[in-house]
């Protein structure tokens, strides 16, 4: 138990060392540009069919599973908005970020695992090639921007798949479903949704790093460094996500 | 064409590496180095023997800055490395290469951009025709022209070593460090690598340390020897002198 205590804090302590670390780097020239959009790419883009498919999904089944209680009340008409609303404040950033911390951060964890295990990052390193610019910068910086866009998007699908699940059974025209949800959303919905989604992409990208940056030698590190940073990811983002909104119930 | 080892060396060179009782340890009871000293010449080839996990790898880590020593110091071009910033160390490491005992290759590069990785980064002057000569030339050296656009996971074992040969020649050390370049080898690379060690100590007046359990690489490469044992120096000559050995121990190395 004391040592099972102790390696927490040890964690807690090097992640927090290694964020410092960002911080630092971050602002120190050179600037690897080209590796950066790459990893928008590879982070981004890649990862867009996943989180549109369980967008998609979302906003259909949380259509048809509102359904029946909402007309118990006569209040049909306010699906759309209902939908809308839970799809924007917490379910499409939240399940995204989730399903992002199973895609890119264990991506990245063993990634850069292997290549801690392989002496790639070492090879770097002697070259005097700054590996945790090259790597560790480019990573967290591409998932701290491209997590809040798979937001974005997943919002706009999941709402796309609400409508698709309310035309099953009734019969509404695109522009009014729009007016419906456009008229329920306000911009306190919007604004801190999609500041905490820069946090989601922020911890899941600096998770997968650093759990990959630092795991020891040994082929088998690699497949721990990848469940740990899936595990450390979800659980950071639920985290995050308490806090987000016991902030926002604070000041809105 | 064969090439034969340069036996005529100027006695009086200064050391330019200097390795003064280093001392390292991992955890309470692993004492890996227990006050290692050596030195390499200017233009010489080292070669470091000893037993699997007597700290060899460990040693030359210390050497570039991979793994700080607990104790003792390293003096390379003069300087000793333990004592510098990260400014320092990076000058004094873009002028030695390091051979990986697995080659190290960037996987998810190809072998042209694995070569041009360093060059980019440190020789911003060049436009990228001449990145391209670069690595074309320094990979006709390694004779390995073919694999150009190939990917490391592409590659044979011995054609890793090459390519990680060439990406270590590109930015022109003046010392290399190579970590058992010939293991995992058949006996004909082994031998073709070796050769290719002597050409570049001859082609660029490189100072080496050559690690090695390779006995045909250590005669073919080796202008000294020094063998460890209990994390210090315990036999230090030329192989012939080790070879004929007073000492059990040491020609047990030869047989
Ligand atoms: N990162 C590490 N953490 C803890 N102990 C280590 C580490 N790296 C090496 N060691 C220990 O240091 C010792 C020497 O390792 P080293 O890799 O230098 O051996 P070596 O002489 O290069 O052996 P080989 O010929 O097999 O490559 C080993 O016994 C190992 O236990
Ligand atoms: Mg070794």
């Amino acid at each position: 138990m004391v040592i099972y205590l102790k390696s927490i804090f040890t964690d807690a302590g090097n992640l927090i060392l290694f964020t410092t670390r960002f911080f630092r780097e971050i602002v120190k020239p050179p600037f690897e540009t080209h590796e950066f959009i790459k990893q928008c790419y590879v982070i981004g883009y890649k990862s867009f069919p996943l989180v549109a498919v369980t967008g998609f999904i979302m906003g259909l089944v949380l259509t048809l599973q509102s359904r029946p209680t909402l007309s118990k009340f006569g209040a049909e008409s306010w699906l759309p908005g209902m939908v809308a609303l839970s799809l924007i404040r917490e379910i499409a950033p939240v399940i995204t970020a989730l399903i992002c911390a199973g895609k890119v951060s264990s991506g990245i964890g063993a990634e850069l695992g292997s290549m801690k295990v392989t002496e790639q990052i070492d090879a770097m390193e002697v070259s005097a090639i700054n590996p945790f610019k090259y790597l560790v910068v480019t990573r967290i910086l591409a998932s701290t921007l491209m997590i809040p866009i798979l937001v974005v998007f997943a919002d706009a699908i999941g709402i796309l798949g609400g409508y698709v699940g309310f035309n099953i059974h009734s019969d509404v025209n695109m522009v009014r479903y729009n007016a419906q949800v456009f008229e329920s959303l306000d911009f306190i919905d919007i604004f801190p949704a999609t500041i905490k989604t820069f946090f989601f992409g922020f911890s899941i990208g600096l998770i997968g790093c650093y759990k990959g940056f630092t795991a020891s030698n040994g082929t088998e590190s690699v497949g721990k460094a990848a469940n740990s940073a899936v595990v450390l990811a979800s659980l950071t983002i639920f985290i995050i996500d308490m806090l987000a909104v016991q902030i926002t119930d604070l000041f809105f | 064409m064969k090439l034969s080892k340069n036996h005529i060396l100027p006695d009086n060179n200064a050391p330019i590496i200097d390795i003064k009782n280093l001392y390292k340890s991992f955890g309470k009871d692993n004492h890996v180095l227990k006050g290692l000293s050596f030195f390499v010449k200017k233009g010489e080839n080292l070669v470091v023997l000893g037993k699997s996990g007597s700290g060899k790898s460990i040693a030359i880590k210390c050497l570039v800055g991979l793994m700080q020593a607990d104790k003792g110091t390293i003096n390379v071009f003069g300087k000793d490395i333990t004592k510098l910033d990260e400014t320092g160390l990076n000058e004094i490491r873009l002028r030695i290469g390091f051979l990986f005992q697995n080659g190290a290759l960037y996987d998810s590069m190809s072998v042209r951009e694995n070569l041009s990785f360093p060059l980019l980064r440190h020789s911003s002057s060049l436009n990228p025709i001449e990145v391209d000569k670069a690595v074309i030339d320094i990979l006709t050296s390694v004779g390995l022209t073919e694999a150009i656009d190939k990917m490391p996971s592409e590659l044979s074992g011995g054609m890793k070593k090459r390519v990680g040969l060439a990406r270590t020649l590109i930015l022109k050390p003046e010392i290399l460090l190579y970590d058992e370049p010939t293991t995992g080898l058949d006996t004909i690379t082994s031998r073709e690598i070796s050769q290719l060690i002597l050409s570049i100590q001859q082609k660029y007046k490189t100072t080496s340390i050559i690690i090695t359990h390779d006995m045909a690489c250590a005669k073919q490469t080796s202008d000294r020897i020094v063998i460890l044992k209990d994390g210090i120096v315990n036999a230090e000559g030329t192989y012939d002198a080790l070879e004929n050995s007073n000492d059990e121990w040491v020609r047990s190395f030869f047989i």
